[in-house]
This record gives C-alpha cells, sequence and structure tokens, in this order.
C-alpha cells in the first residue's frame, strides 16, 4: 500500500470509530436515561428518606438498564480500537510515530482518554462515566476532523528525535489520566451541590459516591504524577538536544511547569495538609484546566518553539 | 492560618523563630507553590527578552509609556525578575527547612523499632480476635519477616511496620529538587551561550570576536572558551515539494578541537550537535547569503563576497542590506533576497519555495552618508536611509549586473548560512542527576504503602489489627492472607 491509501485508511478508520463512538453515546445516555424511571409502585420513593441510601440502589430495578450499559461498554472498547488502528494508520503513511501536528495530537489524545477510562473500567466501577467520555471523545475527533485536518506528511527536522516518542507519548497519556481525573472531580462537585439540595436524583443514585469518587480521582492523579514529571524531564533532555538549552521559559514549558507545580500543590493539599472533598476537587480542575490551557492556547495563539507546520 | 494570637516577646531571637516556623508550616509552602504557578503565567503570555527580544521591541515602539511601566516590573524579564526569585527562593528556603529536619528524624526512626502495640487493638482497623492454638505468634512472626517487615517483640506481642521507602522516597524527590537547582544555579554561574553566522565554505574559531552574540555565566571569562576551530564544508538542506515543509538540515564541518589537533569531519544535525567536553555546537537556523561585487566608476572593486540576509518567512524571503563604506560618495542597497522568486499583486515580490530554484536580488540603490561613523550600533540588514539619496531600482538574476552612475554591481552567486549556537553549560548534568532522582523517590513515595500490623496473644486470644497510614488501600488484604495463615497453620 502507498502512503497516501494509509493516510485514506487512517481517516476511515477515525471516522468510523466516531461513528462507533456516537452509538456509545447514545447507549450511555439511554441507560443513564431509563434510570430515572424507577420501578413503580414498589414503594420505593416514598420510604427513600427512611432507609440508607445504598439499600435504596439496591432495590431499584436497573435490570433492563444493565444489558445497555454493557453494549455501551462493548461500543466503547471498538471505538477504541477503531481509533488505535486509524492512529496506528496514521503513523504508517507517514512513515513515523503519528504526534508530528495537532490533528495528530488530539486524535492521540483521544485515543489516550478513552483508553484510560477502559483501563480504569477493568478495576473500578466507572461505567457511568461513559457519557461524559463519549462525549469528550466525540468533541475531542469532531475538533480534530473538522479543523485540525492536516494532510499525512514527514516530519520537520526539529522532530526528528527518539525522544518524541518518548516525550510525547508520557505526556499524552498524562494528559488522558489528568483529564479522566478532572471529570472524576467535576462530577464530584456536581453531586456535592445535588446532596446539598436534598437527596440524589434517581439517575444519579447509580453513581458511587462521594468518598468514592474523591479517592478515585486522588488515585489517578498519584498514579500519572511520576508520569507527567518524566514527560517534562524527556522534553527537557530533547530541548537540550535540540535547542542547546533544557530549559528556557518557553511557553509550553512554562505552562507544563505550571501543571506541575499545580498537581504537586494538590498532592501535598491531600496528603499532607488533609484537603478533601470539595477543596481538593476545585484545586484538581484547576491543575487540570492548565493542562487543557497549554494544549489548545499555547498551541493555537502561543509564540515559541513547540509551535510547528502550522498546527 | 495560624490561630497563634499571643505572641512571645518579640526579641529578634523569638521574632527570627517565629518567621522561620512560619516559613517552614505546611501550609505557607502550599501557598508558595500555588504563588509559583500563577508568578510563571505572565512570562508566558508577555513576550520576554531572552526569547523575543523584538517582540519587546515592538512593545516599546507601540507604547513606549505602558512599555516603561511593564519594564519596572520586570514583566520582560518575568524568570530574572526579583519578584520571581523571591517566590522560588523563599519556596526552597521553606523545602530545606521542611526536608532537613525531616531527614534526620527519618533517619533515626530508620534504625529504630516500630512503636509498641497499642493496649486496645481492637479500635484499630481490621480488628480481630479468635481462639488460637497457641502456634500463631511464631509462625505470625515468620510470616512477617518472610515479608520483611520491620518487627518489635515485647509483652507477648508483634508490632510489625512496613514501608518506610515512602519517607524515603519523599526525602530523596525533594533533595533532587535541591540538586536541580544547583544545577541550573552552576548552568548559570559557570556557562557560557553565543551565536555566530558562519557561511557555507568560511572557518568559525572559538573566540569572543567571532560571535555575533555572546553571553557569559557571571563567573565564566573569555579565557574558558575551549580554543576549537570549524570550517563549514557544506550544508544541504531538504524541503517538501508539496508543503515546502523543511525535511532535513545537514551541516558538514571539519573540526580541530584545539590548535595542533588533528581535524576531524563532523555532521550536525538540529538533533543531533557536536560535542566537545562541556561545549555543545547546535545548528540553529539557516538562510542566504548572496555574494555580490560592487565596483567604483573607475571599475575598482570596492565590495566583494557574502552577505548574510535574514529570513522573513517559512520560504526564505530574506531580506538584507549591503553597505560599501569605501566608496566615494558611500553606497547602500536596501535589498530582498527571494530564492524561488514569485509575484503577486498583494505582496510584490516573495519567495514560493525555500530552495534557490529561481533566485532574484532585488535592490534599491543609494547614496551619500551611511551614518557609520556617528558610532551609533546599527542593524547590519537595515540602512539608515534619512542622509542618502535614491539611485534607483533593479532585479537582479544571477550573474547580472546593475550598472549606474556611481558604479555598479553584480550579483555573483549565493553561499547558504548556517547559524551555529555555541552552549557551555557545566552544570546540566546535576540537573539531569536530580531529575532521575526526582522521579525515583516520587515513584518510591507514590506507589509505597506505609502500614503497621500488630499482633497480640492473651492467654489464647489472639487479636490482629492494622494501620494503613494516609488511607492507602490494600492492607485489609494483606491482614486477611496473614490471617488464613495463621489459622490454616493452627489447624
Amino acid at each position: 500500500m502507498t502512503n497516501s491509501s494509509w493516510a485514506y485508511l487512517s481517516n476511515y478508520f477515525v471516522y468510523s470509530s466516531m461513528a462507533v463512538f456516537t452509538l456509545a453515546f447514545f447507549a450511555h445516555a439511554f441507560e443513564t436515561a431509563w434510570a430515572v424511571r424507577a420501578p413503580q409502585g414498589d414503594g420505593t420513593e416514598s420510604v427513600a428518606g427512611l432507609i440508607p441510601e445504598n439499600l435504596l440502589v439496591k432495590t431499584l430495578d436497573y435490570k433492563r438498564t444493565e444489558k445497555v450499559g454493557r453494549v455501551a461498554s462493548a461500543f466503547m472498547i471498538l471505538g477504541f480500537l477503531l481509533l488505535l488502528a486509524g492512529v496506528v494508520a496514521r503513523g504508517v503513511s507517514a512513515g513515523r510515530v503519528p504526534w508530528g501536528n495537532m490533528y495528530e495530537f488530539s486524535i492521540t489524545g483521544a485515543l489516550a482518554f478513552s483508553g484510560a477510562y477502559l483501563f480504569t473500567l477493568r478495576k473500578y466501577d466507572l461505567r457511568w462515566m461513559g457519557l461524559l467520555v463519549s462525549t469528550f471523545v466525540l468533541l475531542t475527533l469532531g475538533t480534530a476532523v473538522a479543523i485540525l485536518y492536516r494532510p499525512s506528511a514527514p516530519l520537520v527536522p526539529a522532530l526528528k528525535s527518539t525522544w518524541l516518542v518518548i516525550h510525547v507519548s508520557a505526556a499524552i497519556i498524562s494528559g488522558g489520566v489528568f483529564l479522566l481525573a478532572n471529570t472524576i472531580a467535576a462530577t464530584y462537585l456536581y453531586l456535592d451541590a445535588m446532596e446539598q439540595k436534598g437527596e440524589r436524583k434517581n439517575w444519579a443514585k447509580r453513581l458511587p459516591s462521594l468518598e468514592v469518587l474523591d479517592q478515585l480521582s486522588y488515585r489517578l492523579i498519584a498514579f500519572v504524577f511520576p508520569l507527567w514529571t518524566f514527560a517534562v524531564i524527556a522534553g527537557a533532555i530533547w530541548a537540550e538536544n535540540a535547542w542547546g538549552r533544557y530549559w528556557g521559559w518557553d511557553p509550553k514549558e512554562t505552562w507544563a511547569f505550571i501543571t506541575w507545580v499545580a498537581y504537586a500543590a494538590y498532592l501535598h493539599a491531600r496528603v499532607t495538609v488533609g484537603w478533601r472533598g470539595r477543596k481538593a476537587a476545585w484545586l484538581c480542575l484547576f491543575a487540570g484546566s492548565t493542562f487543557l490551557f497549554n494544549y489548545v492556547y499555547i498551541n493555537i495563539w502561543g509564540t515559541g518553539k513547540h509551535t510547528y507546520s502550522g498546527l | 492560618m495560624s490561630e497563634q494570637t499571643d505572641l512571645p516577646e518579640l526579641g529578634i531571637v523569638s521574632l527570627f523563630r517565629f518567621a522561620w516556623r512560619q516559613l517552614t508550616s505546611m501550609r505557607t509552602a502550599l501557598m508558595l507553590l500555588l504563588l509559583l504557578a500563577v508568578a510563571s503565567v505572565p512570562g508566558s503570555l508577555i513576550p520576554q527578552r531572552t526569547q523575543s527580544p523584538m517582540a519587546v521591541q515592538d512593545y516599546f515602539t507601540k507604547d513606549p509609556g505602558l512599555a516603561k511601566l511593564m519594564d519596572r516590573f520586570f514583566l520582560f524579564d518575568v524568570y530574572g525578575s526579583p519578584w520571581f526569585s523571591a517566590v522560588y527562593i523563599l519556596l526552597f528556603i521553606s523545602l530545606i527547612g521542611c526536608v532537613l529536619p525531616r531527614s534526620f528524624e527519618h533517619l533515626r526512626a530508620a534504625r529504630a523499632f516500630p512503636p509498641k502495640t497499642p493496649q486496645n487493638l481492637e479500635r484499630m482497623e481490621f480488628f480481630q480476635s479468635w481462639e488460637g492454638t497457641g502456634t500463631e505468634m511464631a509462625c505470625a512472626k515468620q510470616w512477617l519477616e518472610e515479608r520483611r517487615f520491620r518487627i518489635r517483640e515485647a509483652d507477648g506481642s508483634i508490632s510489625a511496620e512496613k514501608g518506610y521507602l515512602r519517607e524515603t522516597g519523599n526525602l530523596f524527590f525533594h533533595l533532587a529538587l535541591i540538586l536541580i537547582l544547583v544545577g541550573v544555579s552552576l548552568g548559570a554561574l559557570f556557562g557560557m551561550r553565543g551565536e555566530a553566522i558562519v557561511n557555507v565554505g568560511e572557518r568559525f574559531t572559538n573566540t569572543p570576536t567571532t560571535y555575533d552574540s555572546l553571553s557569559y555565566g557571571k563567573l565564566f571569562g573569555d579565557r574558558s572558551l575551549s580554543p576549537f576551530m570549524l570550517t563549514v564544508d557544506g550544508f544541504v538542506a531538504k524541503y517538501n515539494p508539496v508543503t515546502n515543509a523543511p525535511e532535513d538540515y545537514t551541516l558538514k564541518a571539519t573540526v580541530t578541537a584545539k590548535p595542533g589537533a588533528p581535524k576531524v569531519r563532523r555532521t550536525i544535525k538540529v538533533n543531533s550537535p557536536l560535542t566537545m567536553g562541556s561545549t555543545n555546537v547546535y545548528l540553529q537556523a539557516n538562510g542566504y547569503s548572496p555574494i555580490v561585487t560592487v565596483r567604483d566608476k573607475s571599475g575598482v572593486i570596492v565590495l566583494q563576497g557574502p552577505i548574510p540576509f535574514l529570513p522573513q518567512d517559512a520560504n526564505l524571503t530574506s531580506i538584507g542590506a549591503i553597505k560599501v563604506p569605501d566608496s566615494e560618495p558611500q553606497l547602500g542597497f536596501v535589498a530582498s533576497f527571494l530564492p524561488t522568486a514569485a509575484r503577486d499583486k498583494i505582496r510584490g515580490g516573495f519567495s514560493s519555495f525555500p530552495e534557490a530554484l529561481d533566485p532574484k536580488l532585488l535592490l534599491s540603490a543609494w547614496k551619500g552618508d551611511l551614518g557609520l561613523d556617528r558610532g551609533i550600533p546599527q542593524s547590519v540588514y537595515r540602512i539608515d536611509t534619512s542622509k542618502m539619496e535614491k539611485i534607483g531600482l533593479k532585479s537582479l538574476n544571477l550573474g547580472e549586473t546593475f550598472t549606474f552612475a556611481e558604479g555598479s554591481i553584480t550579483f555573483d552567486g549565493i553561499a547558504p548560512w548556517v547559524n551555529l549556537q555555541v552552549v557551555r553549560d557545566p552544570g546540566k548534568l546535576y540537573a539531569l542527576l536530580g531529575g532521575i532522582l526526582a522521579i525515583l523517590g516520587l515513584l518510591g513515595s507514590l506507589f509505597t504503602r506505609h502500614r503497621r500490623i500488630w499482633i497480640r496473644q492473651r492467654d489464647r486470644l489472639i487479636e490482629v489489627a492494622g494501620l494503613a497510614k494516609n488511607g492507602a488501600p490494600g492492607l485489609e488484604n494483606e491482614i486477611n492472607i496473614l490471617l488464613a495463615a495463621l489459622k490454616k497453620d493452627g489447624k
């Protein structure tokens, strides 16, 4: 196959993965919405305030939505695999790792995000997050295909280095996990506000308790913080190799540093000062948004040495 | 925030002690961390002198008042400014004040036994008790020793602890950050960085005068420049014919490490600099130098050679100035060089491809006073034509000559130039070592569970409980495995 047919193949894979993620989105939406219809006439509603919440959850009838939920997860896995094929084919078409411009970062980022979700799903009951994850993945892929698309091309000389693989893969994986932790923290704040007003709405009763969400976002960040540290240091080593200095306060570097400091503050706040819950969730959102800002703003409107090949 | 309202009498010592305690408190450190994040922001949004001096200059031309005000607050030199330094120096003092005492404490704790078994085990986590057979204590001890728990036996009970690596890693991480700071400071004090434009075929000697720009660390002198010489034998740039994007830059050079040393042929690419000890030579940019010959009206050559032009866009449309101070009158040519010439109505002449496929030199010729004798530094790429008179405009192809009343100029050829960056940074290895240690420390700290397990025998009753520090998960599982081992052994 020629390079351009690999590029076409990659596009088809990305398009099909979008179609499958859309199906996953609808299946998840259906699952969430259907849970609102609690079984009627069995009295669960009336005693809601009298029995503990975890018991109440078990009395709600989720049998019908369970199947849809499984189908949704299957779609998520299929979408992930198709996107993986798309990213790999893109790499083959260009004869390099597919991380040369923002279109490629975006499809790989969506891959990392959905991958982080599926990986965490193996251990924790996170299926409720599928709706949010599929939404974000679709938005990212949609933007990538519609706005950021560039024809497949070889790398500019500055990117020709083994460090591209090491630095960018570490950064993208960290980014995927950071965003996942952010999604969980946002869910925490939303549910927390809901609980402040009274009890959770029916559809939200299936979601984990606040404490579980709080712990989970912390654990994800503690897990991936060393990887992010590594991404920054690998970037510094590469910068020394390519630009003659390992740190130069280039806007991208500065924001990577800000993200690092923000997550360091988050970990200290939790472990040493003992922040939990709402405060910690806000700090987590702040740290995550510095990462997003770095990716979106600095890549598109920023100046500096990290801007290549248009986008 | 501290609730301390009744301060002790404010002697100098107690004031200092109070300030020290405040500074090294975790809350202050946390605030300083967040402050450091916020303080880094302006430097990424406002152009900085160290990265884009031209953009800073634009600020001063557009709104001098505002720019001067911003400059007073060091907004164009954020990362070297007193207020930014204040934040990170305070943070590091706070860090040292926090980490050093903890390191000593940890050293003591690492040699000591685990704390005694608490009196009321039933209040601890994962408490269990059952009628034992009498072999449990020995079995538990063996089990814990096999898993390399630290053990203290007293009064018929075992207190076991594991996971000291958590604190060790934590301390290593913070000490490694100090090492990184040391590395950065060494680089800033003893390093040097310089740039020079060298035409293909020319030789570069590592002495201060050959540089276009050169900056030293505070404790670095001229004599510390390593005495190498480098001749640029060739430079090849490959571009994608469809997208015009560069695909490869290769520089071939002949290098002499010091006078009298053998000549070595070397290749320099963007991601593979030339290394000589702690000095590296990087290929940073490239462009074209049109080779011209200028003659006066009697036909005597007054200027000959390649003149480096400054690229303006990705297709290497370049501008430059050809200054001839030694003719009478002085001549100046404000010029553009187009490697592959093209024209449209909006932009006029421009380059449509970065390789020299159809080179053109566009000239605007001037005579009069170049202003070089006034002692005001001038850009080599621009001419101040305020005291000059225009002679005419001309577009030259390769080999063509423009003749005018005061003389002539011939476009003889093109030599590519490369911008070499020479960097000496003796601190970078310390910074790298610090980085590696920091990651190892982090891994040890974040992935180690620090926990205690207690077992006590009261007559025939066996009690087991545990404590997971920082709420780390997994202890329940571990205790269950221990219980299974004990009960199996008891049967």
